[in-house]
């Protein structure tokens, strides 16, 4: 191994509530390509965020080592400036732009108060070349595949002189041939002296590409293994991805699930006009009334898009396919509204963008999905939606001082509560919960594992999406495993494992 | 010391609220110093109202426009384009008042559903389709107004809707001369309503075991706002008594502040400006919310055209010019956020009320026309960052 180009020495950051990073350490060879992988939550973009000033010094503990310095950044421009460039999974690409002006935002070249246009167009011809795609670099950005939008992004970050990328699952959204020439881009930028860091999910690809591996879990480092060594292969990575004793950290369910079937969905396909590709294909799924129904997957597989689109489709998917509640067949959803009236409710990965008012006070936040219920004529009963309120607070146990307290104020955990409540007043058959304990504290996280095991006991049926694989063997009676926006397994809670998942996952 | 503690917490707690009705207090008496009283006069008083009436009306549809991240531009010109249209219904097609005034309300609601429109099933953004109805209707003003100019409308019962007030009882003259015997008498059944809907609203509270304010508290309110009503009261009686104006007002204001505060569709709307796609997803259909509010903003365009056309009693071909953007700036110093999903009616009234003040006291200081829009300017913008400032305090 030649000398570290980067060292990540005791590496930790907190977030409120959350221990992020936990003393990691992390060590890049020059001009090798390392991979960085986990699952979701473990720590990879908080660190790739720490390594270039998105998180600036001070708001972590640790040193950061670049070519023999110490490091202090304050922005993302600091590490720039000595060669670290980040591509992250969502572009940050300007669309309306060309190419060439793309490629040098930020970074003109001028000519005393001008830019020097036609430096800035052979420059970038040159730097296209570079990363071998072949466009006019006078075409906009948004006229290009996503393919070639990420190979400006390199160009934009060779550009610069970057000694170290670090790419961000760059492979997620490309496809095969996509993703095999980037691959091979990679690979000549190494013989170039371009140090690499690549989070990637799909093992084959690491196993393909990587000279070293680093595994992180649960914001710690579990290991760094060496390719040429042999010790990379996709049985060890997982292993020491999912490697955790599953504590006992899930209540224990009195009740077995029924055979009557409350859900079924038949051959659901979906396509995003904005996207302009397929999101779901022939994903067909049951529940029955008091199960709980665990859909895994990694991030971006298109769980959440399956849930919105069975939940009256507000994202306007064009969508086709059979949905059946209790046995009758239903004319597929218009509006949440109709989803709703029809016994579904959906709690929102994303709390605090879809889920929550985050100006509103708690009980308006838990009554908003069912105002009728505590209205007369169209005029609220306020005493009762206090009430009402104040019983949720109680059973659910959301901690705040009243339920005129802004919902925005407290804490994760809490505001998870709430979203749950909110739902629950709706009084649904089934429930859909996606990612219900990110980013919520352990003991916060068993108290909604509690109120999942309570509903499923009242007769409610749960679908439960979540990347975490300890929950999902934890809490579900049957999984589906979602990838690519289809079902790649199902499985009875018995004969499932965290590899039988992961692998299905990963494919 | 309990009450005075109480006093400073209450005070506190909801400074952000107090601040508009404290700003209004302090400009007023500023004023009345300056003018040596000629400022609160009964006169001058009753006057201020009324000049405030048909921006605080388009104030209360903007309210609701506003929170839920809207802005409409086109109610100027649609004002002064429905007042023409009254005018020319009145005069040139002798059609009977009741009839010209529910078919304008009308053709507002109507105009108000067409700016929607794109705004809601086309995802416009609203600046530029009401910018669009702005030019539109400043065209239309000045086609219906082509040839004639200024229709002069010889109608005394519509002309009473800007200028007239309501009658009083007959034939006790000599008891209390020159006051407005009426105007005190249902100040008073105000007040005592007033109060008993606040005891019955506090007992039902407190049988759901419900913190209530401390009794001190609450009985410093009870006067505190008796007595502000009364005192306007009285002085209003000192003129004319109430006028046609603040009845419009007033009646608007309570249909409003009762819808946004206690109905579904109120909730609706507020949930709406909080975060658009929680809301969806909460089962609320959002473009149908966009019509109902579009649509209430065109029937109190219509309103305020009809009062302005009133108050002058005819049609000019410039009528309604800067009305949307006085009514804009009477939301945002009634404490309408721009980020949506806060503000309330009450807030606009008062702010409409605050810029009205300024101008109708610095007129009766003689302080030139430049001084005065700046001066505006300055206090719209003072408003606004004590607002941003002391958003987040206390509760």
């Amino acid at each position: 191994m030649s000398h570290p180009i980067l060292e990540m020495k005791n590496i930790t950051k907190t977030f409120p509530g959350v221990k992020a990073l936990d003393n990691v350490t992390f060590s890049v060879a020059e001009k090798e390509i390392h991979c960085l992988v986990g699952e979701n939550g473990a720590g990879k973009s908080t660190l790739m965020k720490v390594l270039s000033g998105v998180y600036p010094h001070g708001e972590y503990s640790g040193d950061i080592v670049f070519e023999g310095q110490v490091q202090k950044f304050t922005s993302i421009r600091d590490s720039e400036n000595i060669g670290i460039a980040i591509i992250y999974q969502e572009l940050a690409l300007i669309p309306e732009m060309t190419v060439y002006e793309n490629i040098f935002l930020g970074n003109e070249i001028k000519s005393g108060i001008t830019i020097d246009w036609n430096e800035t167009i052979k420059r970038a011809g040159e730097v296209v070349k570079k990363v071998g795609l072949n466009v006019n670099t006078a075409a906009k950005i948004k006229d290009l595949g996503v393919g070639k939008q990420q190979l400006v992004e390199i160009a934009k970050a060779l550009s610069r002189n970057t000694k170290l990328l670090i790419l961000d699952e760059p492979t997620s959204a490309l496809n095969e041939d996509d993703s095999k020439n980037l691959l091979n881009l990679l690979r000549e930028l190494k013989n170039h002296g371009v140090t690499c860091i690549m989070i990637s999910h799909k093992l084959k690809e690491v196993i393909e590409i990587a000279d070293t591996v680093t595994v992180l879990r649960d914001g710690q480092t579990v290991c760094t293994l060496d390719a040429k060594k042999g010790e990379v292969s996709e049985q060890v990575l997982i292993k020491h991805m999912v490697g955790r004793e599953i504590d006992n950290i899930y209540p224990p369910k009195k009740v077995k699930p029924t055979d009557e079937i409350v859900l079924e969905v038949k051959d659901w396909n979906a396509y995003s006009p904005l996207l302009g590709r397929d999101i779901l294909k022939n994903i067909s799924l049951k529940v029955k009334k008091g199960e709980i129904v665990g859909l895994a997957g990694l991030m971006g597989s298109g769980r959440t898009e399956f849930a919105k689109s069975i939940f009256g489709n507000p994202d306007g998917y064009h969508v086709s396919g059979e949905i059946e509640i209790k046995g009758q067949k239903q004319r597929r959803f218009a509006h949440p509204e109709e989803a709703i009236a029809s016994g579904l409710a959906y709690v929102t990965e994303d709390r605090k963008g879809n889920g929550l008012i985050l100006i509103q006070d708690v009980k308006q936040n838990i009554t908003l999905a069912n105002l009728e219920e505590i209205a007369r004529n169209g005029v609220i009963n306020g005493n009762e939606e206090v009430s009402i309120a104040n019983e949720y607070k109680a059973s659910l146990n959301i901690k705040t001082p009243t339920v005129e307290q802004k919902v925005g104020n407290l804490s994760g955990g809490n505001q998870q509560k709430v979203s749950v409540a909110k739902w629950l007043f709706v009084k649904p058959n089934v429930l859909i919960l996606d990612e219900p304990t990110r980013g919520i504290d352990v003991g916060a996280k068993y108290e909604i594992y509690t109120i999942m095991t309570r509903l499923v006991e009242q007769g409610m049926s749960i679908i439960m999406i979540s990347s975490e694989l300890p929950e999902v063997l934890g809490m579900s009676d049957r999984v589906y495993v979602v990838a690519s926006g289809k079902i790649t397994g199902e499985m009875p809670i018995e004969q499932a494992t965290q590899e039988k998942i992961m692998e299905l996952a990963a494919n | 010391m309990t009450f005075l503690s109480n006093a400073q917490k209450v005070l506190r707690q909801n400074i952000r609220e107090y601040g508009m009705y404290i700003a209004l207090f302090v400009i007023m008496t500023i004023f009345t110093i300056t003018t040596e009283g000629v400022f609160i006069s009964s006169r001058n008083i009753s006057n201020l109202l009324n000049q405030t009436g048909y921006i605080a009306v388009l104030a209360v549809g903007m309210t609701l426009i506003i929170v839920i991240r809207h802005i409409d531009l086109s109610v100027g010109f649609l004002a002064g384009f429905l007042g023409a249209i009254c005018a020319i219904a009145l005069v040139f097609w002798k059609l009977p008042l009741l009839v010209v005034i529910i078919m304008v309300l009308a053709l507002g609601i109507v105009a108000g559903l067409i700016t929607a429109f794109p705004v809601a099933h086309l995802k416009i953004p609203s600046f530029v389709a009401s910018l669009a109805g702005w030019l539109i209707y400043r065209g239309a003003i000045l086609l219906a107004t082509m040839g004639t100019g200024t229709i002069i409308i010889p109608n005394d019962t519509f002309n009473a809707i800007g200028n007239g007030y309501i009658p009083d009882f007959l034939g006790i003259e000599n008891f209390l001369p020159g006051v407005h015997k009426l105007t005190l008498v249902l100040g008073l059944v105000g007040i005592v309503l007033f109060i008993m809907g606040e005891i019955n609203n506090r007992r039902k509270k407190q049988a759901y075991n419900f913190e209530v304010l401390p009794m001190d508290m609450f009985i410093l309110k009870l006067v505190f706002i008796s007595l502000l009503v009364g005192g306007v009261t009285w002085i209003l009686a000192g003129y004319n008594g109430i006028s046609w104006t603040v009845v419009i007002m007033l009646i608007v204001t309570a249909i409003y502040h009762f819808v946004t505060t206690q109905t579904v569709l109120g909730r609706h709307i507020y949930a709406i400006g909080g975060n658009p796609e929680a809301a969806e997803l909460s089962g609320i259909n959002v473009k149908k919310i966009i019509y109902v509010v579009f649509g209430s903003m065109g029937l109190l365009t219509a309103l305020s055209g009809i009062l302005f056309t009133s108050r002058l009693q005819s049609a000019t071909t410039t009528a309604g010019s800067l009305f949307e953007m006085d009514a804009i700036a009477a939301a945002y110093v009634g404490g309408v956020s721009a980020a949506g999903g806060v503000g309330k009616v009450i807030g606009s009234i008062v702010g409409a009320l605050v810029m009205m003040s300024l101008t109708n006291g610095m007129n009766l200081m003689g302080i030139d026309i430049s001084l005065q829009y700046i001066v505006r300017g300055a206090v719209l913008v003072a408003a606004v960052i004590f607002d941003v400032t002391t958003r987040g305090r206390g509760k």
